[in-house]
């Protein structure tokens, strides 16, 4: 087994680790401990866009997502001033339901994966760092009207966070 | 045996699946939406291992824009979080049924 195959298995581990004590987490169920495993887990899956040579990605997705995404999550956490919630009634109903229904897509999902062999390249070569993508993103012109439509979506967004935090909400 | 496409394809199904439960089984409004952060990042990890594999940088492209549009759907969604706060004094899903007939 290579070096990159271990470091896969050590991220896919990690990242599923991370992601279960998210969703579930036995010893804590405060809002801002799924937070900061949210955190490790943006983490262990930007580890994984390095195995798969995405760097520009990779940075990114630290910087963007476990940076200011989160830094709002807890903001937010923080501002609303959760109580300590009291244990509902579970719903044993729903519970199992959910958890059938969740389990039967994976069961689709892995099925699907492992049917055949999928199209791959043998020894890929492509390396996704910020030259390639800037080249890729602005010089073919296929993504040049998206991006604009980008930057009117931030604008848009920002405008409305700013009416929807108003005092008043008319 | 090598490290290939289904691998990752695995790794980003179960945690969709993760996400899912947690869309499904939490009852906070913020953690839900955590779970709903964590499915995204499970898309955004099968189309950087397609895009690796099948030596093509679409997919990578495709990520850059899910993770901007993101940024913004988390700041508006958060927005609306706060503001129902405002109304209900409750981040729990089971207080905010008035919609329901």
């Amino acid at each position: 087994m290579t070096l990159p195959d271990l470091l896969f298995y050590v991220f896919a581990f990690l990242t599923l680790l991370f992601g279960a004590l998210v969703v579930a987490n036995p010893f804590s169920r405060n809002p801002v401990t799924s937070a900061m495993f949210l955190v490790l887990t943006i983490c262990a899956l930007a580890g994984l866009f390095v195995l798969l040579n995405a760097f520009f990605l990779a940075a990114v997705q630290i910087l963007v997502y476990a940076g200011a995404v989160m830094v709002l999550f807890l903001f937010v956490i923080m501002l609303l001033d959760l109580k300590e919630e009291q244990r509902r009634k579970i719903n044993l109903f729903g519970i199992v339901t959910g958890t059938g229904a969740v389990l039967g897509l994976g069961f689709l999902l892995m099925r699907t994966i492992w049917a055949g062999e999928l199209e791959q390249a043998g020894n890929p070569r492509i390396i996704g760092d910020t030259k390639a993508l800037g080249f890729e993103l602005f010089t073919k012109g296929q993504f040049l009207l998206p991006f604009e439509i980008v930057s009117v979506l931030l604008l848009v967004a920002m405008v409305g966070v700013i009416l929807l935090s108003k005092k008043e909400l008319k | 045996m090598n490290v290939g496409l289904e691998h990752y394809l695995t790794v980003s199904a179960m945690l969709f699946c993760l996400g899912l439960l947690g869309v499904i089984l939490r009852r906070n409004v913020l953690v839900i939406y955590m779970s709903l952060e964590l499915m995204l990042n499970a898309a955004n990890l099968a189309l950087v291992a397609f895009s690796r594999f099948n030596e093509n940088l679409t997919g990578q492209m495709m990520v850059f824009f899910i993770i901007t549009v993101a940024a913004a759907e988390v700041a508006v969604g958060l927005a609306l979080i706060v503001a129902l706060y405002r109304k209900r004094q409750s981040a729990h899903v089971e207080d905010l049924t008035s919609l329901k007939l």
